[in-house]
């Protein structure tokens, strides 16, 4: 096996050397010929690194596998390329490893466990694919624009595009049929006269952005399936968000959610220095399930990409820029896409990790002083752009991030903060008592319900917004009352308060909470405006009877509440279970009104009558069976 | 290739000896460091090589040794332990090294003790449920075959006794395919010797690595590889179901912290190395199962907070590798409740997997989440009642405290050879459910509080009757 790879590599004898090795840094002397970047292979084994810095003769190297065993004087060659993934067609369905390793042929090659100094591309250059031609020789075409499209999967027709910095006229263009990935799909004159080949496949370094012909600003949401996520603080399609959270806080569970159901065209899946258990779930889970709006599995429109924490610490700092870039070649085929990096802590850490062992002068916490700057190129090739073939696309990046001790104050979570627009806190206390989502409504937000707006209103429902600023105000209004009940307990608060904790509740058990492994995974936002629009007007004709004076104790009896806490579990194309249980609550809220005006004005005058009723109405009060208070907090 | 040895250190520092460059070490490579006078060569470990210097860290102590008549040996690989079947009953040291007086290992398997990382690809998702016979764990935290997970404890509770308790009732002992490896990681002499008694008086498969308490510190970094070398190849090379405990892990990173200060490099936080996240996850994550495979590795890591904090580097980075926690409390402990563990901090990420229909029972889910929900509220009751007093509470909430107090005493508590079964530790939970109103039950769908609670009720009303002497008032 060995002895084939060591084939393939260039076997000119450059003259550089290891000088010294400490962990995955290694420094090389002879270097004087390579370029900043330049990716290498080290040792007799041909471990895969790449230049950090370069210093007259001497280079810094970081290496991407495990570097045991490896001697001073061993040779360096390099490859004359920065790092770069190969793009074409077979990405989707699989999984990668952080430099773009295949890890299904890996374990066809080497089993269980992943050994070194293999190198495999991430697509299967002798599988055959479905090709459209979708263009003619005589036209004319620029970069980016669409020659042929492959049927990747029977959801994603891959296009196969002009590349970058080509444009001419088509000379020759593949006919219809099966054709393999490392066929030519068209040959373009170029302006200079050169005929040149448009490969099915092509590689593309990880740290260049793609370029696109305009940036747009984001007008559509990112449909999550996530009540409090529609509903309260939105995403964007193009958008940037991040899910910081404390250990056992749902960030996984989360980012799980929104590849499952985000109405995405196409997602890819980070996992970075996390568990391996976590991948090996979505690899097990998402064939099987089905995507909500295309009804195919999952599996068919995601990408994976795989750097568990026990895999080499260098490769977990790529693979983030790994999975961008194959995020950014599908955007250029005119799909919305979008990215789950779960986490960018353990990304950060990577490079503190390479930082310290380079020698650096760290700044906070150890973190290298390029941590913002790197932070922020990374979130910035998100967006909604025109792609250079015309058409609108956008990528969404989701970020997780897991602050040492659940403080949102140390430097990732800080920098992250600034360069994002939405921001999903996770609470501790939440995931404690067990409601998930644990996304808190106090320390979350969402810069985007302005630019989302007018979608949600023509779409989904003309008082969205009007819906979720209601909604804020209780759930603002119940938190400085919780604090009171926190101090004296509930019964010195007026009715009008109390009742406002009381939907407050009804808001957090009926629409916040949301069961992830039930039938309500996914909830249209149809189905959350329907929920929170009834606990609203419940809120509103409760107000009304309230402040005539009607005992909130009264109305905190109906059974009708129950089902509202419930109504979750109903189908979510049920609008007439939706309608009647409306109505129902609605008409036993005015039966209830209605009597008790009606005794109250029997009574009027009647100094003795309105004792009794008093004292009724306090028996009432002790003895409610279902008189509960904001629980589930 | 030969080996390579010379005289003479340049510097000695604490753990770490720094040699004068030599072309053909290896990174990581043996090291065998021998003074003037030692009986046996000190175990080392290449972790910086370069043309200039070779830097070394010794495992068992640099005392004694000087500079100038220091030998050193390079052995060309890295550190590797012999295995075969027959570790099986045998105890270690620290270093794999037999202390048992029966010999050592002979095999031709020998493996590197860092291992290699698991393929995503090959990882077969665990949900086998095992029955700990603990109802806390079994219901609310379900340990699940292949998982890592640790005990976060503070010193004086009883995490040891947990740890034997699990490993005795989980029917992972006696059975033939079930191991335990056991790495004592600078524990003291006593729990050491508890534990050797408690697992090997049950006839169980014991692999016993032990570093105790006043042994070499930086050979603890050791320690754990090599129980984890020993439990892959039982697990993957022979097909059995081991499950490791590693205690304690604190331990283990403090070594790890001595060894960073010493090379001098930057910490993060409290003075832990930068790469404490990949290290301990270099060791957690080789918990697992694979395709094609019939073994699995379960892993019980068990860690003592320093001063009970789990915001503390050691449980906290642990926390973000590992399957969830079990958490012990000190105020539980003091109830004189055992096992001690506070279900809300702890959690089982596998769980949800591994439960329900077809794994353990289809009421399962409901029961924990529902039992979560009410001990949380509980919490949130008696924080207010300490405040207002018991007596000004509503009766809901009083009722609350009740179904909290039979929680912690009945449910919780349990002895410490009491083996529940399942089906009786879900049952018991919905009996606790009954004794709350419905509109506490709102994680209960409709037609499971149907199936579950109204039956229960019924017959309560009907005992009520009878005899007025019910377990929850």
């Amino acid at each position: 096996m060995e002895d084939t790879l060591l084939n393939k590599q260039p076997a000119a004898t450059t003259g550089a050397y290891i000088t010294m090795i400490n962990g995955p840094v290694l420094k090389a002397g002879g270097m004087s010929h390579f370029s900043m970047r330049e990716l290498v292979r080290v040792g007799r084994i041909g471990l895969t690194g790449e230049i950090l810095s370069m210093d007259g003769d001497s280079a810094v190297i970081q290496v991407y596998e495990d570097t045991t065993g490896l001697r001073v004087g061993e040779p360096v060659v390099g490859l004359q390329r920065p790092l770069s993934v190969c793009l074409g067609p077979g990405l989707i369905g699989h999984i990668i490893d952080g430099i773009g390793r295949p890890l299904d042929r890996l374990m066809e090659l080497e089993g269980g466990f992943i050994s070194r100094g293999t190198k495999l591309d991430p697509i299967d250059m002798d599988r055959s694919w479905e090709v459209t031609p979708s263009c003619r020789v005589g036209d004319s075409v620029t970069a980016g624009m669409e020659v042929a499209s492959v049927k990747e999967t029977d959801l994603i027709d891959n296009k196969v595009l002009v590349p970058h910095g080509m444009d001419g006229t088509i000379e020759f263009v593949v006919a219809a049929g099966f054709h393999k990935t490392s066929d030519v799909m068209a040959r373009v004159r170029c302006a200079d006269g050169v005929v040149r080949p448009v490969p099915m496949f092509h590689y593309h370094p990880v740290r260049s952005p793609r370029p696109y012909a305009e940036r747009l600003l984001p007008q559509e949401p990112l449909i999550t399936g996530q009540r409090v996520i529609d509903g309260l603080f939105p995403m964007a399609k193009g958008g940037v968000g991040a899910i910081p959270g404390a250990f056992g806080t749902g960030k996984t569970v989360t980012q799980h959610q929104l590849a499952k159901w985000s109405n995405a065209k196409i997602v890819v899946y980070i996992g970075c220095g996390e568990r391996g258990n976590e991948m090996t779930q979505v690899l097990e889970e998402f064939p099987s399930l089905e995507d909500p709006y295309s009804k195919k599995p999952l599996m068919e429109r995601t990408v994976l990409i795989a750097n568990t924490s026990n895999m080499p610490v260098a490769a977990r700092e790529a693979s983030i820029y790994t999975g961008v870039t194959i995020a950014e070649y599908y955007r250029d085929m005119g799909y919305d896409v979008a990215m789950m990096a779960d986490s960018t802590s353990r990304w950060a850490e990577a490079l503190r990790e390479l930082s310290g062992r380079m020698g650096e002068i760290p700044a906070e916490e150890g973190f290298p002083a390029y941590l913002a700057t790197r932070l922020a190129e990374f979130y910035e090739r998100a967006g909604r752009v025109k792609t250079l073939g015309g058409k609108t696309a956008s990528i969404s990046v989701v970020g997780a991030v897991s602050p040492p001790g659940g403080d949102f104050t140390e430097p990732v979570t800080r920098h992250t903060k600034r360069f994002i627009r939405c921001f999903w806190a996770l609470d501790a206390s939440l995931a404690h008592a067990r409601h998930f989502p644990a996304i808190s409504w106090m320390d979350s937000y969402s810069e985007y319900p302005s630019e989302v707006q007018d979608w949600y209103h023509e779409n989904v429902d003309k008082d969205w917004a009007s819906l979720r600023e209601r909604s804020r105000t209780i759930l603002l209004e119940d938190d400085t009352v919780q604090q009171t009940i926190r101090l004296m307990g509930e019964d010195v608060l007026p009715d009008s308060q109390r009742l406002t904790a009381f939907t407050a509740s009804l808001l957090k058990e009926g629409y916040l909470q949301q069961n992830s492994f039930s039938d309500d995974s996914f909830c249209p936002p149809e189905k959350g405006v329907a929920i929170m629009r009834m606990i609203l007007d419940f809120h509103e004709q409760a107000k009304e009877l309230v402040a005539a004076g009607c005992p909130l104790s009264l109305i905190r009896k109906m059974n009708e509440l129950v089902e509202v806490v419930h109504a979750r579990e109903l189908a979510s194309d049920d609008t007439a279970a939706f309608e009647s249980l409306a109505k129902r609550l609605s008409d036993h809220l005015a039966k209830i009104g209605a009597e008790r005006l009606a005794r109250e004005k029997d009574t009027e005058g009647s100094a003795k009558a309105e004792d009794d009723l008093e004292g009724a109405g306090s028996a009432e009060a002790e003895g409610g069976p279902t008189a509960q208070k904001g629980e589930g907090e | 290739m030969a080996l390579i040895e010379y005289t003479g250190a340049e510097k000695i520092n604490g753990p770490i000896v720094m040699l004068k460059g030599t072309p053909g070490v290896g990174y990581d490579e043996v090291v065998e460091i021998t003074g003037e006078g030692d009986e046996a060569p000190r175990l080392g470990r290449a972790i910086l090589v370069s043309e200039d210097a070779i830097m070394v860290q010794v495992f068992t102590g640099t005392d004694g040794l000087i500079p100038a008549t220091s030998r050193a040996r390079f052995l060309g690989r890295p550190l590797e332990m012999a295995l075969s079947s027959s570790i099986l009953g045998r105890t270690f040291d620290g270093l794999g090294r037999p202390l048992d007086g029966n010999g050592p290992i002979y095999s031709d398997t020998k493996r590197n003790i860092n291992g290699s990382p698991m393929n995503p690809m090959a990882r077969v998702y665990p949900r086998d449920f095992i029955n700990t016979g603990l109802s806390v764990i079994d219901v609310l935290m379900t340990l699940i075959r292949g998982q890592k997970l640790p005990i976060f404890s503070g010193n004086g509770l009883p995490h040891n006794q947990v740890a034997i308790q699990i490993a005795s009732q989980a029917k992972l002992i006696g059975a033939e395919n079930f191991a335990v490896v056991f790495a004592g990681v600078g524990i003291k002499h006593d729990d050491a010797a508890a534990f050797s008694a408690a697992l090997s008086l049950r006839g169980s498969n014991l692999v016993f690595f032990r570093n105790l308490a006043d042994d070499p510190v930086i050979e603890r970094i050791a320690t754990p590889r090599y129980a984890l070398t020993a439990a892959e190849y039982l697990a993957f090379d022979l097909g059995m179901h081991v499950l490791v405990i590693v205690t304690d892990v604190t331990s283990y990173c403090e070594a790890l912290r001595e060894l960073s200060v010493s090379r001098g490099e930057i910490p993060s936080r409290k003075g832990y190395p930068a790469y404490l996240y990949s290290d301990l996850a270099s060791i957690y994550e080789r918990a697992g199962v694979l395709h094609g495979k019939e073994g699995s590795i379960t892993f019980l890591p068990i860690l003592t907070m320093p001063n009970d904090d789990i915001t503390n580097p050691v449980p906290d980075q642990t926390g973000y590798i590992t399957e969830g926690q079990i958490v012990l409390s000190r105020d539980l402990d003091a109830k004189g409740i055992y096992p001690p563990i506070d279900p809300l901090p702890s959690l089982s990420r596998l769980m949800k997997d591994g439960i329900g229909k077809g794994y353990t029972r289809e009421d399962h889910p409901s029961v924990s989440s529902q039992l979560f929900a009410c001990y949380s509220r509980v919490q949130e009751i008696k924080a207010l009642a300490e405040v207002v007093g018991v007596d000004e509470l509503s009766d809901d909430d009083k009722q609350y405290l009740a179904f909290g107090t039979a929680f912690e005493r009945t449910y919780l508590s349990q002895g410490k050879t009491e083996n529940r079964d399942i089906g009786q530790s879900l049952d018991m939970g919905w009996r606790l459910l009954a004794t709350l109103p419905d509109s506490a039950l709102t994680r209960i769908s409709m037609k499971d509080m149907e199936t579950y609670i109204t039956p229960i009720r019924e017959k309560m009303k009907q005992g009520a009757a009878v005899n007025k002497a019910e377990p929850v008032t």
